[in-house]
């Protein structure tokens, strides 16, 4: 464990410091969008939008090496297809109900799919797995900045729109009685969660991210009685889990993102056992 | 159409089908001011779909719709709606107060101002929950969920008032405390639920609006046996609960 705080503290290991610095800053749209998530049962949704970033990395790649499109960056690749699909599928939850769970399913695997398929057209090797299993010893001055810039983004709008989004997840019917447009707080919302998949996608992967989402504001609820507290304690605990999981992952070598989330997953299931057990 | 007239609620052969079936069928309504009635009818005869024209939810096909002389979509302001609370999410963290002050969203307003909190309470007061107020909202019980919904949608002071089968799996106690509760409102608003407690409701409202594809109206006094067969469109066993049931039992129809 001393080893560890040494390790932080070294200037010649300023990724570990990074590391730390991004498992703070990404935990308040963590805690905050995946509260909004968590309480519009809407899991599946984002998961089908983290998925399709895939497709825009790929795109993104495509572009760069056999057009020479060099400014298209992976991450404006993947900032494209996250918003393209976020109001894809928010329209589709919207307006085809009847289909929904069919076309949501196939956004979330096409969008994967075309992005295997791009980068097999593309020349060169490509190092796939920290796209979908994240690195957060990889993180740059750069990365650190987006996610600040995230933070002041979602906790902005959620503090101005906090009334209307709570209203939309508990009663998005009433709500829209009450002259609200429903409609655009949904798709707000959605937009919202793209932006946090494709910043965070660098710290736990596209396949872990909705983890990182969802567990925090599980537990959360557990203990929440309203649900600016469900927020406060998903960001704490979300900070935890980055943290303890970069240190377990740092000092046994393993991957820093499915030690974060084997390490959340597991206190959520004990969690979930000992609420059980004393009902 | 005299909209002079004290009718809150008027539709003229007004048509609504879903996926080619008719649902409501040419259907004529007057409500005046200060109505109490109920909506019965049997399961898919329409009831909810009445409610939802009325707020403006859904679109007729064919015919009008006046509320307060206006389009649905230009008075909802003035209506207070309790949807039935099974569709909502139990676990949803909100305390009483954060439930009822969604009552009064408004659009110009991002935040809740002392007025609207005072707005709160008081629906809360006239609901009789007071004690509640910092309660959980999934900690209460079905009974008193429903009243935290009656409050809310008192809470715009509206003039019409629309409750979506408001005793729906709740206790006979909880069911008269709930109607005594609708009867001293009805002074101050119109009010139109949807039950299928036919024969607990006849003592409280003062007519019945029987909906099944089509609408007709009965005063409560003149609901029997034959009203009933023709409403459901079939023998139905109807439980007359009366007031001194502690010394009488229950009489069945």
């Amino acid at each position: 464990m001393i080893e560890l705080f040494h390790a932080i503290f070294d200037p010649d290991n300023l990724f570990l410091k990074y590391a730390f610095i991004m498992g703070s800053l990404a935990s308040i749209p963590f805690g905050i969008i995946g509260t909004f998530v968590t309480t519009k049962k809407i899991g599946y949704l984002a998961g089908a939008i983290s998925h399709s970033v895939f497709g825009g990395i790929g795109l993104a790649l495509f572009l760069q090496v056999n057009l020479g499109l060099t400014w298209f960056d992976p991450l404006l690749g993947a900032l494209l297809a996250a918003i393209i699909a976020a109001v894809l599928v928010g329209l589709v939850s919207l307006h085809a109900k009847e289909r929904e769970d069919s076309i949501i399913g196939t956004i979330w695997a096409v969008g994967m799919a075309s992005g295997i398929l791009l980068i097999d057209m593309t020349p060169g090797y490509f190092n796939l797995s920290s796209y979908l299993f994240g690195d957060i010893l990889l993180i740059s001055s750069k990365d650190l900045l987006y996610v600040g810039c995230l933070d002041v983004l979602v906790l902005g709008i959620s503090i101005l729109f906090f009334n209307r989004f709570f209203s939309v997840c508990f009663d998005s019917e009433f709500t829209y009685l009450r002259g609200i447009n429903t409609t655009f707080f949904y798709l707000l919302l959605l937009i919202l969660t793209a932006l946090t998949v494709v910043l965070l996608v660098r710290i736990v992967g596209i396949v872990l991210v909705i983890a990182l989402l969802t567990i925090p504001p599980a537990i959360a609820s557990f203990y929440a009685k309203r649900l600016w507290q469900m927020m406060l304690y998903s960001i704490i605990l979300c900070t935890l889990f980055t943290w303890t999981g970069l240190g377990i992952s740092y000092l046994w070598s393993l991957s820093s993102g499915p030690a974060i989330i084997v390490l959340s997953g597991a206190t959520y299931l004990s969690l979930l056992v000992i609420h059980k057990l004393l009902k | 159409m005299n909209f002079n007239s004290n009718h809150e609620i008027i539709f003229d052969n007004v048509c609504f089908a879903y996926k080619q079936r008719n649902i409501i069928e040419d259907v004529n309504l007057r409500i005046k001011k200060g109505e109490f009635a109920s909506i019965v009818g049997p399961n898919g005869g329409g009831k909810t779909t009445l409610l939802k024209l009325i707020l403006g939810l859904i679109k007729q096909d064919k015919g009008q719709i006046h509320i307060f002389g206006k389009n649905p979509d230009q008075v909802r302001h003035k209506i207070g709606y309790m949807p039935q609370y099974a569709h909502l999410d139990m676990d949803f963290p909100a305390t009483v107060m954060d439930v009822v002050l969604m009552g009064r969203l408004a659009n110009k307003h991002f935040w809740f101002s002392k007025k609207d909190r005072f707005e709160a309470l008081t629906a809360i007061d006239d609901v009789g929950m007071t004690k509640f107020t910092d309660t959980s909202f999934n900690e209460l019980s079905g009974g008193q969920k429903q009243r935290i919904l009656i409050a809310r949608a008192l809470c715009s002071r509206p003039e019409l008032l629309l409750l979506d089968e408001p005793t729906a799996n709740v206790d006979y106690q909880t069911e008269e405390n709930l109607f005594s509760i609708l009867q001293k409102l009805n002074s101050k608003m119109t009010i139109l639920l949807v039950s299928h407690d036919l024969g607990f409701v006849s003592k409280y409202v003062k007519s019945v609006i029987c909906v099944n594809r089509q609408v007709v109206i009965h005063p409560t006094t003149l609901i029997n046996g034959t009203v009933i067969k023709d409403i459901y469109h079939g023998d139905l066993k109807m439980v007359r609960h009366d007031h001194r049931c502690s010394e009488e039992g229950h009489t069945h129809d």
